[in-house]
């Protein structure tokens, strides 16, 4: 599914200090009964979003007027267990273009990457820059710059690099995704698949 | 140049490598069940796309379906509609379907391995993190995203970058009452949960070699718990012997050849992994989890740690203790528990109903406990019948239910109610995992047992003979 292009990325982020934040909580299980991808961005973190009776759990950083814009930052290891996209169509279907974490898992870096969310790790100093800044004042601005791969805090200008492959830039850059690639390679798909003994 | 076994499969499955980019990663054995495959499908049919290789994909349903009369119309609406267009799907495009009802359908990760679908030296992918379970034969398999899952249909490929490598080895011996799952537990205990973040592990060493594929299963399907995209074990002559005769397994001379390649998959002596863990198999106790995540584990006699001693964040651990309702220090032993579930991709096959069995014969069900047993498909259904296992069990005042995922992601509608504490055989104490507001503590079957009789979390080894 195609998504928008990515290149400069500048807004106040929603921030959520906590670690190994696992697909669970980014959509429980039981929202992932749809068979489109729609709606999903409404139950992103359904449980720690709302109590047992549908109404706002009011601390929560989502529910927290202070706090919006189209970036997400989390604890270490963010997006730990489960291997459903959903979570990834969660965060984008919300409003959110990027994370921002210390460490992220494998699949959900993945994942994010194929839906069009960016995934921006930061050495854990710099993350604890981030928080502090948001808490400081919550309409701080980061600008998160694609084609440079930096990260920057605006009201201080403190700044890092992140790391993506060259490959996986250019898919962000232009909204294109894997299957556009492979698309093209069927023939040779087909001459090696030829060979193989099972 | 040596390789390790990881190189090896990995290697021989790249068609392209592009620069600084990933690799172009052929699959041979390709699972879909019902919740991660009908946005796939969906993508397919508006690109204007077909299923490459029909044959090479395979799917049953499992993660939503009922575990009581399986014979009825699904009720929850929703569910129903999922299966639905899985049947569809398969239907259409002419791939191999186990649904409901069907006497192969089962849980997609013990189905797979009982059908002679999963080889030694194979890619294998699934819309499921719990793939990893296959990687017990030597195949690197893994769980993949549903963009994948459209990758893989309509091309046979994806796109990933080679994972690092770890050797996991476990040497010596178990003790008394410890099984494949302490022994996992046990190791993801001393990686945390982002451990093995970036890499594939192959598992090595006495305890594994001496392990039943069962159990190498169990412990293959725990790798993505510490972070790892998957983990495998050299096939040996258990695994052929597994495999052999299996309805889907090469036969005559495809078998032959098949065995030549088998024989060259295992590490070189000389390879190096970029990273290597050696544990003595005689430290590890029966496990238990007292947190929110697989990593939060201890041996059962041991004491909660205290805060100020763990790594990582105190607020995020005091928050963990806080949504389980325990106290820095407390011991686990002997805490009443209300839910105990026998099942999973983890712990759901003959092995663990025989081990669970092994307890439970001549005592009784706990009142204050409700037990959740399920095996992992009708095979195991079957077995548990033919093995005497169901009488066992239903003398002891426990009940058998039909397969399927069940209470491991509470898709369907064995939910454990919110505050409710229980011991599960299962793979993750996420918060709400097992229901909304749901406290896991993830177990062998061996502590699932003792726990289902007494009514609290009690040691095994107190009970075994």
């Amino acid at each position: 599914m195609a998504y928008d292009k990515f290149n400069i990325l500048t807004s106040t982020a929603i921030p959520l200090p906590i670690e190994n934040v696992d697909t669970d909580q980014i959509i429980p299980a039981r929202f992932l009964k749809a068979t489109e991808r729609k709606g999903f961005g409404d139950n992103l973190f359904r449980d720690w979003r709302y109590n047992g009776d549908d109404t706002p759990k009011k601390e929560f950083a989502l529910n927290n007027p202070k706090y919006s814009g189209k970036i997400l930052v989390g604890g270490k290891n963010f997006g730990s267990g489960s291997s459903r996209e959903h979570a990834a169509w969660a965060v984008y279907d919300y409003g959110f273009r990027c994370v921002i974490s210390s460490f992220f898992a494998d699949i959900f870096r993945g994942n994010c990457l194929n839906v069009g969310v960016l995934p921006v790790q930061v050495s854990p100093e710099f993350l604890e820059n981030i928080f502090n800044a948001i808490e400081a004042n919550p309409d701080t601005e980061i600008e998160v710059d694609l084609p440079k791969q930096t990260i920057t805090l605006k009201a201080t200008g403190q700044s890092e690099t992140f790391d993506i492959n060259s490959y996986k830039k250019e898919n962000m850059l232009n909204g294109y995704d894997d299957i556009d690639y492979l698309t093209k390679m069927k023939s040779e798909i087909q001459e090696f698949a030829a060979e193989r003994p099972f | 140049m040596s390789k390790t076994l990881f190189d090896k499969v990995w290697d021989s499955h790249v068609i392209r490598k592009i620069e600084d980019g990933p690799d172009v990663f052929f699959i041979d054995r390709h699972f879909i069940h019902e919740v991660t495959s009908p946005v796939a499908f969906l993508g397919l049919k508006s690109r204007g796309n077909s299923v490459l290789y029909p044959e090479r994909t395979f799917a049953t349903a499992d993660h939503n379906t009922p575990t009581i009369n399986q014979h009825l119309p699904v009720e929850d609406p929703l569910s129903a509609n999922q299966l639905k267009a899985l049947e569809e799907n398969a239907a259409e495009w002419g791939i191999s379907h186990w649904g409901l009802g069907h006497k192969k359908n089962g849980i997609v990760h013990v189905v797979g391995p009982e059908n002679g679908i999963t080889l030694p030296g194979a890619t294998i992918v699934c819309g499921d993190s719990h793939t990893s379970t296959h990687g017990a034969f030597g195949a690197i398999a893994f769980g993949i995203g549903t963009s994948e899952v459209e990758m893989v249909l309509s091309s046979q490929c994806i796109m990933q970058p080679k994972p690092k490598k770890m050797r996991i080895n476990v040497n010596g011996e178990l003790g008394f009452g410890v099984t494949p799952k302490d022994v996992a537990l046990y190791i993801i205990s001393q990686l945390t949960t982002s451990g093995a973040t970036g890499y594939f592990v192959e598992y090595a060493g006495d305890i594994f070699r001496n392990m039943s594929m069962e159990g190498r299963m169990t412990v293959c399907n725990l790798s993505i718990e510490m972070g790892a995209r998957g983990g495998m074990i050299a096939p040996d002559e258990k695994t052929y012997e597994y495999i052999k005769d299996k309805p889907l397994t090469p036969k005559g001379d495809a078998w032959d050849t098949a065995m030549k390649y088998w024989k060259t998959l295992k590490t070189d002596d000389d390879a190096v992994f970029d990273k290597e863990l050696t544990f003595n198999g005689s430290d590890i106790e029966p496990m238990i989890t007292y947190g929110t995540n697989p990593g939060m584990g201890m041996g059962i006699t041991n004491n909660i740690p205290l805060a100020d001693t763990v790594e990582g964040g105190v607020a995020t651990y005091k928050k963990s203790l806080g949504y389980m309702d325990f106290n820095e220090g407390d011991s686990m032993i002997g805490k009443e528990v209300d839910y105990v579930f026998l099942g999973s991709c983890t712990n759901g096959r003959i092995e663990d109903f025989r081990a669970f069995a092994s307890i439970v014969k001549g005592r009784k069900k706990a009142d204050n406990v409700t037990a959740w047993l399920v095996p992992g498909s009708h095979e195991v259904e079957d077995l548990i019948k033919e093995e005497g296992i169901l009488d066992i069990i239903i003398e002891a005042g426990f009940t058998l239910r039909e397969p399927g995922c069940s209470a491991c992601l509470a898709m369907n509608a064995d939910k454990v109610p919110a505050g409710k504490l229980a011991v599960s055989t299962s793979n993750r104490n996420f918060e709400g995992r097992q229901g909304p507001g749901s406290r896991t503590l993830l177990a062998s079957p061996l502590v699932a047992a003792a726990t289902a009789v007494t009514g609290v979390v009690t040691d095994p080894r107190t009970l075994l003979a």
